[in-house]
């Protein structure tokens, strides 16, 4: 037995080692051959990166562990300590760069007119820095902590979970650099280009992969439903990603490509990804994070499981059809806007479901909304993604949309959901998460968690309370006609109007930066080890499993 | 065959092949031979009644 | 045994999760490539000259689409704004689409002729220089590099592999036409009219003899948005949409 274990970890070792020598070969050529600086740029990067994982295999390999069989016993949380601290780190960057665009909207001059910090080229860099660096990272970490706790069984694969969160950072980098270099195939949430498109999908079928092998090690006979939602949002993902970003290169050596679909098609393809970027990247995914954060952290089961049963199947039906109410009244044909209209209305049922089952979980624990900031922040979470759901269908009515489309409200609209819900939760499953990976008595203070609870809930309602107000006077100033019968406003007039409301957007998400770097330090003191502030008023789940005292019967 | 009738037919086998999903997901999740096991699930998953950070929980 | 059929069950959750999440993007997805009418027959359209479309390529890299839409919505008060309302075959060359999703600055869809291009250049260079109250970036960078041609037939090749309707001699000739349509006078710029009609020829960045520069390519791109299609030729409830 011993043997044929050292022998695959061996296997194992020289596999992981060749792949990052394959990189650096990789990485070389593009680096040397390319006469496009940006891809010569990026192989490099990927050299580095195949030269610094090969460094780390050979290490461990042939370091002073080296040759003794994995301990399989326990988890394999190494890679999900990573991607814990990376969506931290990404957040805070994240939320910063889109505070800075929003301050850019009320005051031009902060453009600098220079091209790398222009409106255009940092707005893809914060909604791929929070949607998926933030999002993303703070996904990857809670499925493979959530897949090994529910199914008992220790993560598949020797170096592939490190691979997945490792390339998914280089992942980020190669995209969010090119965005400023100027680097795009512009479409929205999948603006990276070819290469970049490339490697996620390596990175993600690995992912997808390390995802079922767990669970084909499970010692339980159900697969909890929170995977369901998870193994959804992979697979989900690597259809969308692979199909809309089908695109040719103009030389292999190059960054530019053209994307195969044109005008129409394209729209409908884009938007088919785009709405279940949403759909199954910040839903489905975080409603994983929900279904087992909640009943773990208020130590009772899912209010409802069969109702999350019906959630699940009818969510992921319904949400993939929702995309054309990004087209209404336009080019594209009458049926399938309708189609999708009548679908986001519809969709609005597995979602409040799927919210009162969150909620209700608490059902004979609500002291504990009163008591612990981190539940708290999970059940404010899932209550802003019930007033989001609710807001979505409405804004998808052709006659709702006709005002609210191409408006602030669209952005009010996903900030709620984008602050509100994917924000909160994740925060509140890394406040669960630090002290469990780090197996420390609970958080440095949950007082500070407080405080980040309060200032980025005050941030949220300031950004979407100003929006809904932008949003709807922009609507009807481009709509407005005197009384003989001419358009009332010039369409600059309708930008003036924008500056205060601007104002106190930019206002509300320095809030929001202001809690995240809060929770940063919160963060940071808890991985020192620092003990607990307030360690008497932290609830017994807060700590590591092995050093939480023995429930009270 | 006309728009009509392509779209009349569409229309209506899609909702009863919707309808059958959704009936089939409603008789999977309340068929009472199921009930043991979410029971179980929804409790055994999460390590609600001990808490363990070993694999193979109680073991 | 029993493991397998464990196994087995993670591969069918899949499975079924696969077939749930198709259907949506097929039904909604497929028929737009084989239903005649979701693209009209129109007079007029062509595709971009290598000049255009390097501006349109500027464009895209600068994230313009971030804040300006290409698509005038069925609605009076968008046409009085903008013009007709916009056709799917309007961008049926696009790869990929500009729609766009946001209207901080105004649609373009038709904004091509509106302005001169002096006003254009004035405005990319400094914004607020001429209307106070906008708050769109300045662009001056563009002003001062020259376009990349290097490999413009070999884009323009790329874009018809992807279905547009580039011919041989437009491939071939794809380095003399862009620099052809800035300098007005030239016997090439005559011949690229030939090949593609309506063009606009101009120095748009108003610095004759120098060479092309971004700015020119961006102007050239923005000049010709929406000018295209023949509308005294079109009928939305005849035979166009058929």
């Amino acid at each position: 037995m011993v043997d044929t274990a050292v022998e695959r970890r061996a296997f194992a070792d020289a596999a992981a080692a060749l792949g990052c020598g394959l990189g650096v070969a990789l990485g070389l050529v593009l680096a040397l051959k390319s006469t496009d600086p940006v891809m010569a740029f990026h192989g490099s990067l990927l050299a580095l990166a195949g030269l610094a994982g090969g460094l780390f295999i050979l290490k461990s390999s042939f370091g002073p562990d080296g040759g003794k069989p994995a301990d399989d016993e326990d988890y394999l949380d190494g890679p999900i300590k990573v991607a814990t601290i990376a969506a931290v780190v990404w957040g805070i960057a994240g939320f910063a760069i889109g505070d800075f665009i929003a301050w850019q909207m009320a005051f031009p001059a902060l453009n600098f007119d220079l091209p790398w910090t222009s409106f255009g080229r940092m707005r893809p860099l914060h909604t791929s820095a929070v949607v998926f660096a933030f999002g993303g990272n703070a996904l990857i970490a809670t499925s493979l902590y959530v897949v090994q706790r529910t199914c008992h069984a220790r993560l598949a694969g020797r170096w592939s979970p490190y691979f997945v969160v490792w390339g998914y950072q280089l992942f980020i980098v190669i995209a969010g650099t090119g965005y400023l270099l100027g680097v795009t195939q512009s479409k929205e949430y999948a603006e990276p280009e070819w290469y970049a498109d490339l490697w996620l999908t390596v990175v993600w079928v690995v992912y997808l992969l390390v995802f079922l092998g767990t669970i084909a090690r499970r010692r339980e006979p159900h697969i909890y439903v929170a995977n369901w939602f998870y193994l959804a949002f992979i697979v989900t993902i690597a259809m969308l990603h692979i199909v809309n970003n089908l695109a040719l290169p103009v030389s292999l050596t190059g960054t530019q490509s053209y994307v195969v679909f044109a005008g129409v098609q394209d729209a409908m393809t884009q938007w088919w990804y785009g709405h279940n970027a949403v759909g199954f990247f910040l839903t489905a995914g975080f409603l994983g994070i929900m279904y087992y954060f909640i009943p773990k952290r208020v130590e009772r089961p899912v209010y409802s499981y069969r109702l999350s049963i019906v959630h699940f199947w009818t969510l992921i039906f319904l949400y993939i059809w929702a995309g054309p109410h990004h087209l209404h009244y336009t080019a594209l044909p009458d049926w399938a806007q309708t189609l999708g209209m009548t679908f986001s209305v519809m969709l609005w049922m597995p979602s409040w479901g799927g919210m009162i089952n969150g909620l209700m979980t608490l059902s004979g624990a609500w002291d504990k909304l009163r008591t612990d900031p981190v539940v708290r922040l999970l059940v404010v979470s899932v209550a802003f993604y019930g007033m989001s759901t609710f807001e979505g269908p409405l804004m998808s009515i052709k006659a709702v949309n006709s005002l609210s489309h191409y408006t602030d409200w669209t952005i009010g609209h996903v900030h709620s959901g984008a602050l509100g819900w994917v924000a909160m939760v994740s925060f509140g499953a890394i406040y669960c998460l630090v002290p469990w990976l780090w197996k420390r008595r609970g958080l440095y203070s949950l007082r500070l968690v407080e405080w980040h609870f309060w200032i980025s809930t005050v941030g949220i309602l300031l950004y979407i309370t100003a929006m809904w107000v932008s949003g709807i006077l922009q609507g009807l100033m481009w709509r407005a006609y005197d009384s003989l019968g001419f358009l009332q406003y010039s369409f600059v007039e309708s930008v003036e109007a924008m500056k205060p409301f601007y104002m106190i957007r930019a206002l509300g998400g320095l809030l929001f930066v202001i809690g995240g770097l809060i929770m940063a330090y919160n963060v940071w003191r808890t991985v020192r080890g620092d003990e607990p502030v307030d360690a008497m008023e932290q609830p017994r789940i807060a700590a590591a499993p092995e050093l939480r005292p023995v429930a009270a019967e | 065959m006309s728009y009509e009738t392509v779209a009349a037919f569409s229309q209506v086998s899609s909702l009863l092949f919707f309808l059958a999903l959704f009936i089939g997901v409603l008789a999977y999740a309340f068929w009472p031979g199921n009930r043991r096991r979410f029971d179980r699930a929804q409790v055994k998953a999460l390590d609600l009644e001990n808490d363990s950070n070993s694999r193979g929980g109680r073991t | 045994m029993k493991h397998a059929t464990l196994e087995k069950n993670s591969i069918l959750l899949l499975v079924c999760i696969l077939i749930v999440v198709s259907i949506g993007g097929i039904v909604q997805i497929a028929p737009l490539f084989w239903i005649d009418s979701t693209i009209e027959k129109v007079q007029g359209m062509r595709p971009y000259t290598p000049l255009e479309q390097a501006g349109r390529d500027i464009y895209v890299r600068e994230g313009c689409y971030t804040c300006h839409s290409q698509m005038v919505r069925t609605l009076r008060d968008e046409v009085e704004r903008y013009g007709h309302y916009s056709l799917a075959a309007e961008s049926m060359y696009d790869h990929p689409f500009q729609w766009g999703s946001k209207r901080t600055g105004p649609d373009l869809a038709r904004v091509g002729g509106k302005y001169s291009d002096q006003w254009h250049v004035e405005h990319m260079i400094d914004p607020r220089a001429v209307v106070p109250e906008s708050i769109m970036p300045g662009y001056p960078w563009l002003a001062a590099r020259t376009v990349d041609a290097a490999d413009v037939a070999e884009r323009i090749k790329t874009l018809r592999a992807v279905g547009v309707p580039y011919t041989d001699e437009m491939i071939e000739k794809a380095r003399t036409d862009l620099a052809a349509q800035a300098d007005p006078e030239s016997k090439a710029a005559r011949e690229l009219l030939q090949r593609y009609p309506k063009a606009k020829v101009a120095k748009f960045d108003g610095r004759p003899g120098g060479e092309v520069t971004e700015l020119d390519a961006v102007i050239a791109y923005l000049q010709v948005l929406g000018t295209l299609v023949d509308f005294t030729s079109f009928d939305a409830a005849g035979p166009s949409l058929r």
